[in-house]
């Protein structure tokens, strides 16, 4: 069967509301054949060219994920997913590689300013610099000349695995190694593409980065692997946005994000994590199972992470820091929502190892419909981390009477001098608020948009300002049908 | 105008409105007093159209259309506006992102333009400064924190904003001082006029000094059982319900 045919299932755009991006872009793809071996892997490898030490490295990934078992902690429930009937590489067909935006096929293109992401340069408001990963591939790395005189790396991982592959090969894996968990060694083994940042020594990024991934192909895992590093005294603001078309059947996004910041640097990562959620009867959607964590190296340095996280069937996420630099900030700020039969696991992992560290956990979850969520999070003190604060706070809104708000903090406190806070309140949206609302004229829906926006407030605060408008429609939507 | 005729409403099978008929002709401004627990709140959320209340009887007209019928939202871009006993707080919602969504939502049922946030914030600076307010109310979060004085002026702010047909105030006046008694009162008069009306609802005969009403009416045990001019205001003050109604 050629590759396209595989493609042509046309899927209407949102019928019952809700989700905009539903739609599949028609192009001619290429695959690998169907299923994970060793050979998929190589292929994988070869298809990008890699050298001899990335296909090794991918290989004994392989080889430690075939002895590794699924999870099943976290408190989500899935028909298991089969590992052979999905397809782990589809790329646009190309016969030569784009070296400029002329270059790439007129369909992608459309496809993203279709979802509101323009990738010409001449045609973005603001200077936000954008690498767009459609299934398996990069597209376009938009602003690279402009970066590029800063010293600054913005680019693929394919593409910084030929022209920098010293810093690829020290970094990759440095913050989560290959056999971390199942999932992120999965993606070791089978990772197509991802962005590679590099701020150099005492840069400060002059614009937001951005990458937009999407998911298109059927029956496609996409498995993406990013990499930033902020050396000493740089700062950088980078934002990640997903969508993918409605599909019946349920997809796997087993994606791996690493972040290193050197003295004094600070990494701002925000997502907005739209992936298709299935139907209302909790038909398709992405299984969303992402490793996420950053390596606070340097002392004084940030790593501040921002999600808001509105698709996806299911979501497993944990973004994390390890806080080895003596005074460095660990902050996770959240918003996850589950709606119709959606089901949230996620939360964060502050691990405390230098002195004086410091971390902010600021959690909604928002549970309407049958949506279940749970915030599982993990505060860790290790002897060493004397005067290391943690502040927690979980907020859980429910919407409905069949949905369910879950919250597991764990504390592993080995520091006496260590000050940890938590908070957790649990709340429904008062009757009286939704009546004094609509009283002012505001139907239902704008009423529930806007109370849920008030409760995601301090979350919201923390990301990009156009990011922020986007996630406060998002939000709205989202939650479309969910009372009355 | 408001034409109530013979409303009966419960709540948890307890019945609170026990045959209710009233009217307010356009342009006019009517008083409702009554002692605790009589069921003016009841009526004043009958009227806009809060859930939980079983209508069991009798009929509500807004310039002729059926106001029970209606959705609270669809009640509020026909004209009508409450301004609750106790203003509910919104956390994390901007008042000035509030009251704009409010009044858009108003001007697009109405088929009219939306604000946007520069006109918006001129037309607020003007209804704030009548009402004396500090614009840093329109930056807090609705009512959250307010003093109890201030969650009153908000209210009113709301009703400058979105200039209703027909306003019913609940107790707008318990808890202000003098002077904001004043002003609020001259933010109802200014409001005054053809095509507005309103029912005031109060224990105290200090807010009708300054807001003079064409009809006074006494709500006890869920009925109307007196109406006069505005003298009967200062009757009921000098002599109690027990004995006016007798
Ligand atoms: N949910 C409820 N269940 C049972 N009774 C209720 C309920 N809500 C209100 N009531 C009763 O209805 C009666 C009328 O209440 P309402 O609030 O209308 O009085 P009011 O005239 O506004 O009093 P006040 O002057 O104190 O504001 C009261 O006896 C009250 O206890
Ligand atoms: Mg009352």
């Amino acid at each position: 069967m050629p590759a396209v045919a595989e493609t042509i299932e046309t899927v209407q755009s949102a019928q019952e509301g809700g989700y905009k991006f539903g739609f599949e872009t028609k192009i001619e793809m290429e695959f690998a054949p169907k299923g994970l071996n060793e050979d998929i892997v190589r292929f994988i490898s070869a298809k990008k060219g890699e050298p001899e030490w990335l296909l090794e490295w991918r290989l004994k990934a392989y080889a430690m994920w075939l002895k590794m078992e699924e999870p099943d902690w976290a408190a989500v429930s899935y028909p298991k997913f089969d590992y052979q009937d999905a397809y782990y590489y589809a790329a646009p067909k190309n016969k030569v590689v784009p070296k400029s935006l002329d270059e790439v096929d007129p369909e992608l293109l459309r496809t993203y300013e279709k979802l509101g992401i323009p990738l010409r340069e001449q045609e973005r408001l603001q200077g936000i610099a954008v690498d767009a990963v459609f299934d398996s591939v990069s597209v376009a790395t938009s602003y690279k000349e402009r970066l590029g005189k800063e010293g600054i790396i913005f680019c693929s991982i394919s593409e910084a695995v030929h022209t920098h592959p010293e810093l690829v090969k020290q970094y990759l894996g440095s913050v989560v190694p290959q056999g971390d968990n199942y999932f992120a060694c999965l993606n070791s083994a089978v990772f197509t593409d991802g962005s590679f940042v590099y701020i150099p020594k005492g840069v400060r990024c002059p614009m937001e980065l951005s990458t937009y991934f999407r998911i298109n192909a059927q029956n496609t895992g996409q498995f993406e692997r990013t990499l930033i590093i902020a050396e000493a005294g740089s700062h950088v603001s980078y934002l990640e946005g997903c969508t993918a078309p409605q599909r019946d059947e349920n997809q796997m996004h087993a994606a791996v994000v690493e972040l290193v910041a050197m003295d004094d640097a600070t990494i701002k990562y925000s997502t907005v994590q739209n992936w298709y959620p299935g139907d209302a009867e909790g038909k398709g959607g992405i299984y969303n199972f992402v490793t996420k964590r950053g390596a606070c190296r340097g002392a004084r340095s940030k790593i501040s992470w921002t999600q808001v996280e509105t698709g996806s069937a299911i979501t497993w996420k944990y973004p994390s820091c390890i806080l080895q630099g003596d005074d460095s900030v660990g902050e996770f700020y959240s918003v996850a929502i589950t709606n119709n039969r959606q089901q949230a696991d996620t939360g964060t992992k502050m691990w405390h190892i230098g002195k004086n560290t410091k971390s902010t956990i600021v959690s909604k979850g928002i549970s309407a419909g049958r949506g279940q969520n749970t915030y599982r999070g993990l505060v860790k003190i290790s002897p060493k981390a004397t005067g290391a604060r943690n502040f927690t706070q979980c907020d859980s809104l429910l919407i409905g009477d069949q949905c369910g708000a879950h919250t597991v903090p764990y504390i592993e406190n080995r520091c006496a001098t260590a000050k940890i806070e938590h908070e957790a309140t649990t709340s429904r949206i008062a009757e009286d608020q939704l009546f004094y609302c609509r009283a002012r004229g505001l139907n239902q829906e704008e009423a529930v948009g806007l109370i849920v926006n008030g409760f995601c407030r301090e979350v919201l605060k923390e990301l990009p300002m156009e990011f922020a408008v986007e996630a406060q429609k998002l939000l709205a939507i989202s939650l479309e049908g969910s009372v009355g | 105008m408001l034409k109530i005729e013979n409303l009966t409403a419960e709540i948890d099978g307890k019945q609170i409105l026990k045959g209710i008929t009233l009217e307010v002709p356009a342009g006019e401004v009517h008083a409702i007093m009554g002692p605790n627990g009589s069921g003016k709140s009841t009526l004043s959320y009958v009227l806009s159209g809060r859930e939980g209340y079983e209508i069991t009887g009798g009929s509500a007209t807004f310039n002729g259309i059926d106001l029970l019928a209606m959705e609270p939202e669809e009640r509020a871009a026909a004209g009508v506006f409450l301004a609750f006993q106790y203003p509910v707080e919104l956390p994390g919602v901007g008042n000035a992102n509030f009251l704009r969504t409010a009044l858009n939502a108003l001007r697009r049922a109405r088929g009219e333009a939306e604000v946007d946030a520069m006109q918006f914030l001129k037309l607020s600076r003007a209804k704030i400064k009548a009402l004396q307010m500090s614009e840093d109310m329109l930056k807090r979060n609705v009512n959250v924190g307010f003093s109890g004085g201030e969650k009153k002026r908000n209210e009113v702010l709301q009703m400058a904003l979105l200039e209703p047909k027909l306003a019913i105030l609940d107790e707008t006046d318990s808890g202000l001082d003098i002077d904001a008694l004043k002003i609020v009162a001259d933010g109802v008069n200014a409001m005054r006029g053809p095509d507005f009306s309103a029912l005031v609802i109060t224990h105290y005969q200090r807010l009708l000094d300054h807001i003079t009403p064409d009809r006074v009416h006494v709500l006890m045990g869920g009925r109307i059982v007196k109406t006069g001019g505005p003298e009967l205001a200062l009757e009921l003050e000098a002599e109690g319900y027990a004995k006016v109604a007798a």
